[in-house]
């Protein structure tokens, strides 16, 4: 049984001009001890759906599955405080910008303390100690003077450093992470990414890094989700996704990879993620889709096999060739 | 630190300047001579009218009164009160204690209502709770002071017969008035039923005197809650699985109490003004009933003295209330 076992994640959002599904049918399956990468393009609803798993989202946000288990829970049924009890102990989230995600209020020592008195119930120089211990985990020098900072003092890296032995501090058995590199410098994103991987390395956690990093995913992932306009359209080891993708916008996504550039230019994929207003009646990828047809953007394709990497594609690629109508019937 | 509170003294100075010009002109533009007025329906002989305003300073021209009186306040002096030819000083300080009393209990109720209120309205946006507390809040804010006395003198006093409606205490009690703070005084004086009837005496004008500021408090904490709920660390304290009145009332509050604390500081000056109304309707012996019998009798030192001193207090708190943001905020401290 997987330790995060989410199927068919809905998220809409009550805004002005109606109901937006932000979230749309997505599963997540994440193993004790695995390292899953979701990847996708800004807007893509990585973020939303994880934010949903953890009940952060804020209220006008409408979330529906047909399961959320987490460690053998299930959110979608359980009560707020059995919830509040395992977030932030067994499954805690590090955010894209560190540098509003800590209280300007309070500091560093406070803010770490918090979570070990609240799931753990320590006396207050048992947190002191446990506290240094995770700000050297972290790497962070001189620990007993760092408790005492306040979070402007800390730069965009140190602050991520804090909000990670914030994560850990009750040895979660997941940690979640949404682009936690993507608003640092370039020289200390390598930094903050390597000692995750040191932690999940070390602990055993398991490890959701959400990026739009490809080159990320090649050097961490064991599996890749490949999300697109909030729905999940691809999944594969990372091995496999890299020789073989079997979804058009996958492709797409690592033909756009600087290394694997055949031209002097940096190839993209023409066009943006469909918003609110703009959403295709049938494929969503269907407008940037070098090889949609009629059907594609009047039908919405069911999902593939496992075996063509739960492609949501009407014709899925094999060997960057799309197959026809004939050969996926499954 | 130090440096910040010599400047913001500095900035007194032109203030203080001001404010004491127009309380100076602002009583001496009223109609009514205030030497007629002593004199009463027996009227006086021209000569001793005459002997009068010198002895006043009347005849001089109004700069060099002012003049004068400005000399008088570099030196601390408020000068007499014409009407009980006692020191403006004394007086004041003799009656600022009611009042002082009647202003920390309002606020308190104030404070302590309104807070809550405005984070429960916050957390329940758009929902009833939200409706409910804005509407009233609205009600409160708009609600005639004089009108929504006599309201709850009727109900309370009148109809149910709860509360008394005017003083500080019963007249059956008799103890020293020490500290002038009649909560503290009753306690002192051991007698049974003391404390008790000046807290009876205390429940209406504090609702009266704390129901604008409570409504404005209310109003802002909403606001400020409103902007902070959605920031990414309320976000964080979430994900660190506190519960709702952690996150809401220790990270969130803190960083939406900047805005809170303002609003406090200026409904000082609110409430001094309310005091006036107040304290008159409710016969509360302070500075507010002190200041509209003085305007009643031309009291000129009187009424310039004590509007120059409120000015004064308003000012200090305003200056304590941003010594507090860095308290609250230590990012504000750095600047
Ligand atoms: N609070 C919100 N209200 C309305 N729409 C939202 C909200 N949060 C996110 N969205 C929308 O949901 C979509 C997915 O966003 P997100 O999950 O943040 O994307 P990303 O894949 O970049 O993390 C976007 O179109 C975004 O505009
Ligand atoms: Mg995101």
């Amino acid at each position: 049984m997987p330790l995060l076992d989410v199927r068919n994640l809905c998220v809409e959002f009550k805004t002005a001009d109606g109901l937006f599904k932000a979230v749309d049918g997505v599963d997540v399956q994440v193993d004790v001890g695995d390292v899953l990468a979701i990847v996708g393009e800004s807007g893509s609803g990585k973020s939303v759906s994880m934010l949903a798993v953890m009940g952060l989202l804020p209220w006008t946000a409408n979330v529906t599955a047909d399961a959320i288990v987490f460690d053998g829970v299930d959110f979608t049924t359980a009560g707020a405080k059995q919830r509040r009890s395992i977030i932030g102990r067994d499954v805690s989230m590090i955010f894209q910008e560190p540098m509003t995600s800590l209280n300007p209020c309070f500091t560093v020592g406070f803010q770490i303390g918090e979570a070990l008195k609240t799931h753990l119930a320590l006396s207050r120089s048992e947190r002191r100690k446990r506290s240094i211990e995770l700000l050297e985990q972290v790497g962070l020098p001189e620990p007993e003077r760092r408790l005492r900072a306040f979070p402007h003092q800390l730069s965009g890296g140190m602050s991520q450093r804090v909000m990670i032995a914030m994560a850990i501090a009750c040895k979660p058995k997941l940690l979640i992470a949404d682009e936690p590199t993507t608003a640092l410098d370039v020289t200390i994103q390598a930094q903050i990414l390597e000692l995750l991987l040191e932690l999940q390395n070390d602990t055993g956690m398991a490890l959701v890094l959400i990026t739009h990093d490809m080159g990320v995913v090649a050097e961490t992932a064991q599996r890749v989700s490949v999300q697109y306009a909030g729905q999940k359209v691809e999944e594969q080891c990372v091995q496999d996704l890299f020789v073989d993708a079997h979804h058009p916008y996958t492709h797409a996504l690592l033909a756009a990879l600087p290394e694997r550039a055949t031209t002097r230019t940096l190839p993209s994929i023409p066009g943006v993620v469909p918003g609110q207003f703009d959403r295709p009646q049938g494929c969503l990828f269907s407008p940037r889709c070098a090889f949609a047809d009629a059907q594609c953007q009047s039908a919405q394709p069911l999902v593939q096999s496992e075996s063509l990497g739960f492609a949501r594609c009407h014709y899925p690629l094999l060997d960057g060739k799309p197959l026809q109508a004939s050969e996926v019937r499954k | 630190m130090l440096g910040f509170i010599l400047r913001r003294l500095g900035t007194f100075i032109p203030t203080f300047i001001g404010v004491s010009i127009v309380s100076f002109l602002f009583i001496r533009l009223l109609p009514g001579d205030p030497i007629l007025l002593m004199a009463g329906e027996r009227g006086m002989s021209d000569d001793r009218y005459a002997q009068l305003m010198t002895q006043f300073g009347f005849d001089k021209p109004l700069l060099t009164q002012y003049w004068d009186y400005l000399n008088g306040l570099i030196r601390g002096d408020l000068g007499l009160s014409f009407k009980t030819k006692r020191p403006v000083w004394d007086e004041f300080f003799a009656l600022f204690p009611a009042t002082l009393e009647l202003s920390l209990c309002a606020i308190a109720f104030a404070i302590g209502l309104g807070i809550p209120a405005g984070i429960v309205a916050a957390v329940n946006r758009g929902k009833w709770p939200d409706q409910a507390l804005m509407s009233t809040a609205l009600v409160g804010y708009s609600m005639p002071i004089f009108w929504w006395a006599l309201l709850l003198i009727i109900f309370f006093s009148g109809t149910l017969g709860w509360t008394p409606v005017s003083g500080r205490i019963s007249l059956m009690f008799f103890f020293p008035t020490d500290t002038g703070f009649m909560l503290i005084d009753s306690f002192r004086s051991g007698q049974a039923g003391a404390l008790a009837s000046a807290v009876e005496h205390l429940i209406l004008p504090t609702i009266v005197l704390g129901t604008i500021p409570l409504a404005v408090i209310a109003r802002q904490t909403r606001s400020a809650m409103l902007e902070v709920l959605s920031e990414d660390y309320v976000r964080t304290a979430k994900a660190k699985g506190l519960s709702p009145l952690r996150v809401n009332g220790v990270h969130a509050l803190r960083n939406a109490m900047i805005p809170v604390i303002t609003v406090i500081g200026l409904s000082v000056g609110t409430l001094m003004a309310g005091a006036i109304l107040t304290e008159t309707i409710f016969s509360w012996p302070g500075i507010g009933k002190w200041m509209v019998e003085g305007i009643g009798s031309r009291d000129y030192t009187a009424v310039q003295g004590g509007l120059l001193m409120i000015a004064v207090i308003v000012m200090v708190v305003n200056l304590v209330v941003d010594l507090l943001y860095g308290l609250i905020n230590p990012k504000i401290r750095q600047r």
